[in-house]
């Protein structure tokens, strides 16, 4: 792959153990300011674990992860600080059930950005406006639709004007009529030039908008290259497996 | 005197009733007084013990749960006993009724504890991986994200654990605290005469039945519903 633009992630050599699990097994992913790279492969092959070291909710075991310029492993590192241009969406929300949706997406705008709570609100509902949900800002995830909800939780991330997201499964848990609504939020935010890492299984979002697509398996990157390469016609016969397996779907 | 009346005389003795309920209405002073201080000392020792108990550090939290455990297996009365008969042999001669509050506020920190506890560790992992994900600190996101919804979880065993523990002052009455059974029972032997353990029994409705209603009512309240 040709990498014109800065990088945004630089991890390489990423190892993961869980006792004697060995999890990751020498990874290297870069993306590229603006790119979008979607990451697939089988359950349990490591991708929400790479994703979760991208922002060190992992501790990786070995190698170097570089994230907008700050190495996310040393020590000396505010992690927190560098956690506010990661932003991480999950497969199940993880919404504060005991707060408002603005409530949700202001917390850290208060407490890790330290703007003084008017400022807060009025990010909050701007990032509540951009994924279509501002006249929600009241009500709490248990009166939200699972659409809603994960939008919201989109929103708590893009409000901290993060320099990458995140994804891990964002539609994993969602009735089938709702996805598209999230997809659709997941497209402007591309459009917009946001960087993204995606695991998903949504591959026609992945032809639509996806620069490059990663195929992992048992801990390693397999195979990449663009999304109709790697669809239409993968070299290794891993991932011709998963492939025509889910395309069957 | 029929039975029915001689029941009535030594039971329900209007003279002995008429003497004593002053003593009895001071010993439900006492009781209030010391319940009051068991619940705001125990429940404020036990969370913070939990919260020091999420840091997760080894050797404190080995420490924290054998201390805990040995606090939640040791009858009340025992406790009170050791404080107040114990404490005098190091030079420390704590009253009655500091040996009750003692004893009663580290039961109820040890139960209270364990509930706090456990409501910390209700709460999903997504919570906290959600609001680290965003910039939170460990204490921002334990004490913003995290205990709220504890606490949630844990008012209704809270509740009922309190109550529990505050009906113990009545073991004060051992170590010679005036609260309502010591009082009542202090007259009982003046007076030759069961009636004032009657005006006790009265008092302790009278001071826990909208304890127990109230705490009913907060159970029902905070039943958690996602
Ligand atoms: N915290 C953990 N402790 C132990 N094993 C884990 C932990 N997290 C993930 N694993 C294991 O690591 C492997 C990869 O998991 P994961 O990264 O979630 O895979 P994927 O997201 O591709 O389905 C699985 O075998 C999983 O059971
Ligand atoms: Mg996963």
């Amino acid at each position: 792959m040709i990498v014109e633009a800065p990088l945004i992630v630089e991890a390489r050599g990423i190892h993961k153990h869980f006792g004697a699990l060995h999890v990751l097994k020498g990874v290297d992913l870069l993306v590229a300011e603006r790119e979008l790279v979607f990451v697939i492969g089988p359950s349990g092959s490591g991708k929400s674990t790479l994703l979760r070291c991208l922002n060190r909710l992992e501790e990786p075991s070995a190698g170097s992860v570089m994230v907008d310029g700050i190495d996310m492993l040393d020590r000396r590192t505010d992690i927190n600080r560098a956690r506010q241009r990661i932003g991480m969406v999950f497969q199940s929300f993880n919404l504060y059930p005991h707060m408002t949706a603005l409530g949700n997406v202001t917390l850290a705008l208060r407490k890790v950005a330290q703007k003084p709570r008017d400022e807060a609100e009025a990010l909050g509902l701007a990032a509540l406006d951009r994924v279509g949900l501002r006249d929600r800002a009241g009500h709490t995830p248990g009166q939200l639709s699972g659409g809603q909800a994960q939008r919201v939780a989109i929103a708590r991330a893009i409000a901290l004007e993060p320099r990458v997201m995140l994804f891990d499964e964002p539609t994993s848990s969602l009735d089938p009529e709702l996805v598209g609504s999230v997809l659709a939020v997941m497209r402007e935010l591309r459009e917009s030039g946001m960087t993204m890492v995606v695991v998903s299984h949504e591959m026609g979002f992945a032809r639509a908008a996806a620069d490059r697509v990663v195929f992992m398996d048992d801990g390693l990157i397999v195979e990449q290259g663009p999304p109709a390469a790697i669809f239409a016609a993968p070299q290794q016969a891993r991932t011709q497996a998963f492939i025509s397996q889910i395309q069957r779907h | 005197m029929t039975g029915w009346e001689r029941f009535l005389d030594t039971f329900f003795n209007a003279r002995v009733m008429a003497k004593y309920w002053p003593d009895i209405l001071y010993g439900m002073v006492v009781t209030v007084e010391l319940a009051v201080l068991v619940v705001i000392s125990g429940i404020a020792a036990g969370l913070a013990l939990a919260l020091l108990r999420a840091l997760g550090i080894r050797v404190f939290n080995w420490l924290l749960i054998f201390v805990v455990d040995v606090l939640r297996a040791l009858p009340p009365l025992v406790i009170i006993v050791l404080i107040y008969f114990g404490l005098p042999s190091v030079d420390i001669v704590p009253s009655g009724f500091v040996s009750t509050w003692l004893a009663l506020a580290l039961v109820l920190m040890a139960f209270s504890e364990e509930i706090f506890w456990a409501g910390i560790t209700a709460v999903p992992r997504g919570q906290w991986e959600a609001a680290r994900s965003t910039g939170l600190s460990f204490i921002q996101t334990l004490l913003g994200v995290v205990m709220p919804q504890a606490l949630r979880l844990t008012i209704p065993p809270l509740t009922s654990r309190t109550i529990a523990i505050t009906k113990g002052t009545a073991l004060g009455s051992v170590v010679a605290v005036s609260e309502i059974l010591g009082q009542a029972s202090s007259a009982v032997s003046n007076s030759y005469n069961p009636s004032p353990l009657m005006l006790g029994a009265a008092a302790y409705l009278v001071l826990f039945i909208p304890v127990v209603v109230a705490g009913r009512w907060v159970e029902t309240r905070f039943a958690w519903k996602r």
